[in-house]
């Protein structure tokens, strides 16, 4: 087998390179992966938070419906059901672009999975914890903002990292509704220009970068939010 | 309701387009299951081994999987085992040894902290009574490895059932594609997804409660 690196700067016959259009599908796999990260974040530590309440029952089984509902289905299927499904019940959300539905896809089904993690982060904290903040005389609100969500963010930081790696991951299924993103490409280019190893090869490696880049990334969080004297995992409890 | 009509699904249909797939994604997760963990462990077994020449190619195999996306992977076997073997192979063979060697690097993962999470005490105890390391490792070690990990084994295969719908990117015939085709001839698409949703939430459901029945039983005992 001979390798042919320069099926990258083959016009693919619409005026750019092939390189040009792998780019463009790596900024779109950034693009898909880093709005669902928004979502998944904002809509995981509120389900996760919710679902440690003291005092309200209710709210608590909403954030144990959200997660089963979320976590029991396969990904391929939620995209489906947003892209397909979702614009047919409601029918305003026929404007919606597809980018935009696969976010929320992406974004929700990564939330289950965060809101686990705040959940677990916060119940690891020690009882004491609590009752000290209300002690103090603060709100509900004020214990979760001042004491409870700023040690447990720290201490899930290692497993929200690889949910984190694992979003970029996922990105991939959003091929299935045709998004330009990397793995769209790889299928494409491969089936244009017969040369799929050095298409899968590229593609794989801008791929383990991304998550490369992304660990890195937590590792600066970890690092520049450790607080000296808390042995939190990874850390060692050093100074 | 909301527009939507269910009545194409009936048993006839369900045998015709839906079955054989189930079948099938049943068939891929119990092989790959099997498959994965036997492989899995050996690789566990290589990295625990403090033997570099097996350490380093089982290490680089075990991230190298972990960092790509399955996807990939489903596409990269689709298009490297016809190579290798020198002629044509269908999706569905091609599934199968996907996530064989797909899943072996996530269930190496689980046996190894399995293995790690025994004492040191009852790796002595089996060298003082004279036990080859082959002997110490199968009558041993693995088997409380196995057990303890026992749950987290059964969650990855939860995991595992959900990405067999990924066989999608290769055309492969399973439980969603089922769906897919009913819906399609019966000019239905949305109906039939919401359901094949339906059938996917309820088998998994009930297996991730089965498995915190037995984790509790498990955590009783121990």
């Amino acid at each position: 087998m001979t390798w042919d690196w320069q099926v990258f700067l083959q016009d693919d016959g619409s005026g750019r390179t092939y390189l040009e259009w792998m780019l463009e599908a790596w900024r779109w796999t950034l693009a898909v992966a880093g709005a669902s990260w928004v979502v998944a974040m904002v809509v995981g530590a509120l389900v996760g938070t919710v679902r440690t309440l003291q005092d309200a029952p209710w709210l608590v089984r909403l954030g144990n419906a959200w997660v089963e509902l979320f976590r029991n289905i396969p990904l391929l299927v939620q995209i489906f059901l947003w892209y397909f499904v979702v614009p047919r019940i409601f029918p305003p959300m026929q404007q919606l672009p597809g980018f935009v539905l696969v976010v929320f896809a992406l974004g929700f089904f990564t939330s289950a999975r965060i809101a686990e993690q705040f959940r677990a982060g916060i119940q690891a904290l020690p009882r004491g914890q609590r009752y000290a903040a209300l002690a103090m005389g603060f709100t509900t609100w004020q214990s979760y903002r001042y004491v409870l969500l700023p040690m447990a963010f720290r201490i899930i930081l290692p497993p929200l990292t690889s949910e984190s790696m694992n979003l970029l991951k996922n990105s991939s299924v959003a091929f299935a509704v045709s998004i330009a993103e990397l793995t769209m490409f790889a299928m494409q280019a491969q089936e244009e220009t017969s040369r799929g190893i050095e298409i899968y090869l590229a593609v794989t490696a801008l791929y383990a970068l991304s998550a490369f880049a992304v660990n890195r990334v937590f590792a600066f969080i970890e690092h520049k939010a450790r607080i000296p004297g808390f042995i939190v995992a990874g850390t060692g409890g050093g100074h | 309701m909301l527009g939507l009509d269910f009545s194409f699904i009936n048993l006839d249909v369900l045998q015709k387009f839906v079955w054989g797939g189930l079948v099938f994604s049943v068939q891929l997760t119990i092989i790959a299951t099997i498959g994965g963990i036997f492989f899995g462990t050996l690789l566990a077994l290589m990295r625990l081994s403090g033997k570099a020449w097996l350490m380093t190619p089982a290490t680089v195999y075990v991230n190298g999987m972990r960092s790509i996306p399955l996807v990939m992977v489903i596409l990269w076997f689709f298009l490297l085992v016809p190579l290798i073997i020198g002629r044509p192979i269908g999706a569905e063979s091609s599934a199968i040894i996907t996530f064989i060697a797909f899943e072996a690097a996530y269930f190496s993962e689980i046996m190894r902290a399995g293995i790690q999470s025994i004492p040191r005490g009852q790796v002595f105890a089996g060298q003082a009574l004279g036990m080859t390391y082959a002997q110490n490792m199968r009558l041993i070690i693995l088997p409380q490895a196995f057990r303890n990990m026992l749950p987290v084994l059964l969650t990855q295969t939860i995991i595992l059932f959900q990405d067999t719908s990924l066989v999608y990117a290769i055309g492969a015939y399973d439980l969603l594609k089922g769906f897919t085709n009913a819906g399609k001839i019966y000019g239905r698409p949305e109906e039939a997804y919401l359901i094949a949703a339906v059938v996917y939430f309820v088998i998994c459901f009930a297996l991730s409660w089965g498995v915190k029945r037995l984790q509790a039983k498990i955590a009783i005992v121990r």
